[in-house]
């Protein structure tokens, strides 16, 4: 769901801050293949320039071996931002204490809410899924396992795709909570289309688990073209994930 | 600066708590060294073979080793080893050819059988004489190394500053890391491909499409220690060269390792079991032996503690670093390493928002150093805490390298402050390298002036925490079987994963010697042949 930001107290227009309403300042830093000399420097400032950045100081350059440069920009940028055309995901589900997830599971559902966790692919940086489903949890709040009406399966690391379905089906799993943080050659969206595949190739149409990915670089917006339920992206807690989950499942109840 | 220019008694422990830890991990570990005496795996029969020299591939890509081994193992079985079919169908063959003979095999052109009698003498010979050419060949590298250490220079000091490089590409890889030498690195790790530890077989040749990282291949070694040859002499130090044995593999990548003089190797006892799933039997064997492997060739193993951490709070959880280097430590001693080769991990991941956060890190530090005083120990930045804020993340790691600066630590992973965000940009190894050297420089010798005050807070959380794995290890022993510490990793002892002993990848692989089994590696490493 998308939908209006609200608009700050000065207006829907807002420039970066550095010290001053208004002043638009920005740091940014950057390396060109150059040696470091007067040329170099001039070349940060165009690219400084290009990026919208005027006036632009730039506050330091260091060669780092015979052919490149680091430089720190310190400038104005000049482009305005008009929050009105921000669009953001709004949490369109009312965060749950742990008592009250378990209270709506077990009136609306009537038995545990199966929910099924891994890191798919070759990843193997389970603490995404771990900080969700382990009952230490994440940001002093505790993992889905503390919830009593929540069952939770956490395959763990390197779970092959098949695996996971098999382990879906067998669990008669409500929900499939996928962590991808590996994300050389997008391999965290190949991994996501290829397990939301799979799950509408192995489940009658309308039948599969809610399926969930979370991981520090998806884009939030992309779940229709990564064919899955919702994506969580960094800084996210059990008590969001259990809320919408209940909220999920108990509000379009799912065929089988 | 060496160890030994510390004063290792800053924390006050008490000397038979400390005996009791390591007679508990004796203990442990003596029931696993059994059962890795008394069983082989088709890793451990492969890496034989690659000592006697048979390398390559079919077209498939299939290592010519796979193929021979799987050949002996549906005709003979391998309980008797593969030498004893291998060098007694050579014989038969007439022209001892053993690429030549792996290939006829892989087709059924030949016929294996297990020897017996004089048949059965002369295929040890035989076979003692191929696999000692390899062995050869290994001490030849390890003297290489040590002529090259003694006439280009060494690392100018410690800790050495260990860089990894990980394209994916291995013609990629090689100016990366001679920039990294060149910037100031005194170690270079080549990170693999992240499933290559689930392969059980080692890929062939030069290969330019890795995933996160670079395939370990014996060409792949050969072409970067090469390149590294080349650079330690262009910057008069010798640049050492790290790559990973831990997986389904570890035999024949150790072997490889010492093959083409590698000089560090990521090996640790558990981290296959416990964090990729790998059947705990056929991880104790392969262990083990290419331990045995890396002590011959001189390699300095660098265990995974780190890995505890990652997964686990690092104050709750800060007792089972130290159980696990005290496992580390009694396998590595037990397979002929000695205590300049053991660079056992710690890291430091303790939640920076924790109060006294940066004192319990020096206290487990220190722990470290003083339970191991001769060992290079490899101190690990942090991964957990670093949040996407590159800015707090670059301070978090000067507070990490201040750590490794105070408590002498000999191998130190260069923190990034991107670390969890991207792959570093050039320019984030520069200011990670600049992070290093202004605390070396800066503090480097502080641990001269540095002696925590007796009683005070950190000599009290390194006793607890010491304490605290002396009883793990109590309760581990006391777990009930022949091999407790197996129950114990079956159970959950370690971290939140249960691992039982007949379950996990590569089981299939294992097996139990027969009273005839022949391992002509063993033999020569184990100094009886």
């Amino acid at each position: 769901m998308t939908g209006r930001g609200k608009c700050s107290a000065q207006g829907p227009v807002v420039r970066p801050y550095g010290d001053t309403t208004g002043d638009g300042m920005v740091q940014v830093s950057f390396t060109l293949p150059v040696p470091h000399d007067k040329r170099a420097e001039g070349a940060a400032l165009q690219l400084a320039a290009k990026m919208g950045l005027d006036p632009a100081m730039l506050v330091h350059a260091k060669a780092m071996g015979p052919d490149f440069t680091f430089f720190v920009v310190y400038g104005s940028v000049t482009h305005l931002v008009d929050l009105t055309a921000v669009q953001v995901i709004e949490r369109e589900y009312p965060l749950l204490s742990a008592k009250d997830v378990n209270a709506a599971i077990k009136k609306t559902l009537r038995r545990k809410l199966v929910v099924i966790g891994a890191c798919i692919g070759t990843d193997a940086h389970t603490v995404g899924i771990d900080a969700i489903l382990n009952i230490k949890g994440f940001a002093g709040e505790k993992g889905l396992e503390y919830y009593r009406e929540v069952k939770v399966v956490n395959l763990g690391a390197q779970v092959l795709v098949p695996e996971l379905v098999a382990h879906a089906r067998a669990e008669k799993a409500d929900a499939v909570l996928v962590s991808q943080v590996v994300t050389q050659r997008d391999a965290h969206l190949t991994n996501t289309k290829e397990m939301s595949a799979a799950f509408r190739e192995s489940y009658p149409a309308g039948a599969t688990p809610l399926l969930v990915v979370g991981g520090p670089r998806f884009d939030e917006h992309a779940t229709a073209e990564l064919g899955v339920d919702r994506i969580f992206g960094r800084g996210t807690t059990p008590g969001e994930v259990a809320s919408y989950l209940v909220h999920a499942l108990t509000t379009r109840p799912r065929a089988a | 600066m060496s160890p030994a220019a510390l004063d290792l008694r800053r924390l006050d422990l008490d000397p038979a708590t400390v005996r009791q830890a390591r007679s508990l991990a004796r203990a442990a570990g003596k029931p696993i060294v059994r059962l890795a005496r008394t069983h082989s795996t088709v890793s451990v029969e492969r890496a034989v073979l690659r000592l006697a020299g048979l390398s390559g591939a079919d077209a498939d890509g299939i290592p010519w080793v796979n193929r021979l081994v799987d050949e002996v193992r549906s005709q003979t079985g391998l309980e008797h080893g593969v030498a004893l079919p291998v060098w007694d169908a050579l014989r038969r063959s007439g022209d001892g050819d053993l690429t030549a003979l792996a290939q006829r095999a892989a087709t059924g052109g030949v016929e294996l059988r297990v020897p017996e009698g004089k048949e059965a003498d002369r295929a040890r010979t035989a076979s003692t004489r191929a696999v000692g050419r390899g062995i050869a060949t290994i001490d030849r590298r390890r003297t290489e190394r040590e002529r090259m250490v003694a006439k280009v220079g060494d690392a100018p000091r410690q800790p050495w500053i260990y860089l990894i490089v990980a394209t994916g590409d291995i013609y990629e890889d090689i100016p990366q890391a001679q920039a990294a030498a060149r910037e100031g690195a005194d170690v270079i790790a080549v990170i693999r491909s992240t499933g290559q530890s689930l392969l059980d077989y080692v890929p062939e040749g030069a290969t330019r499409e890795g995933y996160a990282g670079t395939y370990a291949t014996q060409e792949n070694f050969r072409l970067m220690r090469e390149a590294l040859d080349d650079v330690s002499r262009e910057l008069g130090r010798y640049v050492r060269l790290t790559n990973y044995a831990s997986g389904l593999c570890m035999p024949e990548i150790a072997t490889l390792a010492g093959l083409e003089r590698l000089d560090m190797m990521l090996n640790d006892s558990m981290y296959g079991i416990l964090f990729r799933d790998i059947n705990p039997v056929r991880t104790f064997v392969d262990q083990r032996f290419s331990r045995q492997v890396h002590a011959r060739a001189g390699i300095i193993i660098n265990t995974g503690e780190d890995n505890y951490l990652t997964t686990a709070d690092a104050v709750d959880e800060a007792h089972t670093v130290t159980v696990s280097q005290l496992l580390n430590e009694y396998f590595a001693k037990e397979a002929g390493l000695e205590d300049w080769q053991l660079g056992l991990g710690h890291a430091f991941e303790i939640n920076p928002d924790l109060p006294d956060s940066f004192r319990l890190e020096l206290a487990h530090a220190m722990l470290a150093r003083e339970l191991f005083p001769k060992a290079p120990l490899k101190w690990m930045p942090p991964t957990k805490h670093m949040t996407g804020d590159v800015f707090r993340g670059y301070l978090l790691d000067g507070f990490f390298n201040l750590v490794g600066a105070l408590t002498g630590q000999g191998i130190l992973l260069v923190g990034m402050m991107t670390e969890a965000v991207v792959t570093p940009f050039l320019s984030d190894r520069d200011l990670a390298l600049q992070n290093v050297r202004y605390v070396l420089d800066a503090a480097g010798a502080l641990h001269e002036d540095f002696r925590p005050p007796p009683g005070g807070f950190i000599q009290r959380r390194a006793h607890q925490v010491l304490e605290e794995a002396v009883d793990l290890l109590g309760r581990i022993t006391a777990e009930p079987g022949k091999a407790p510490l197996l129950e114990a990793i079956g159970d959950g002892t370690f971290g939140l994963m249960k691992r039982p002993a007949d379950k996990g990848k590569g089981a299939d692989g294992v097996v139990v010697q027969d009273k005839d089994y022949w391992n002509p590696a063993t033999e020569i490493l184990e100094g009886r042949a």
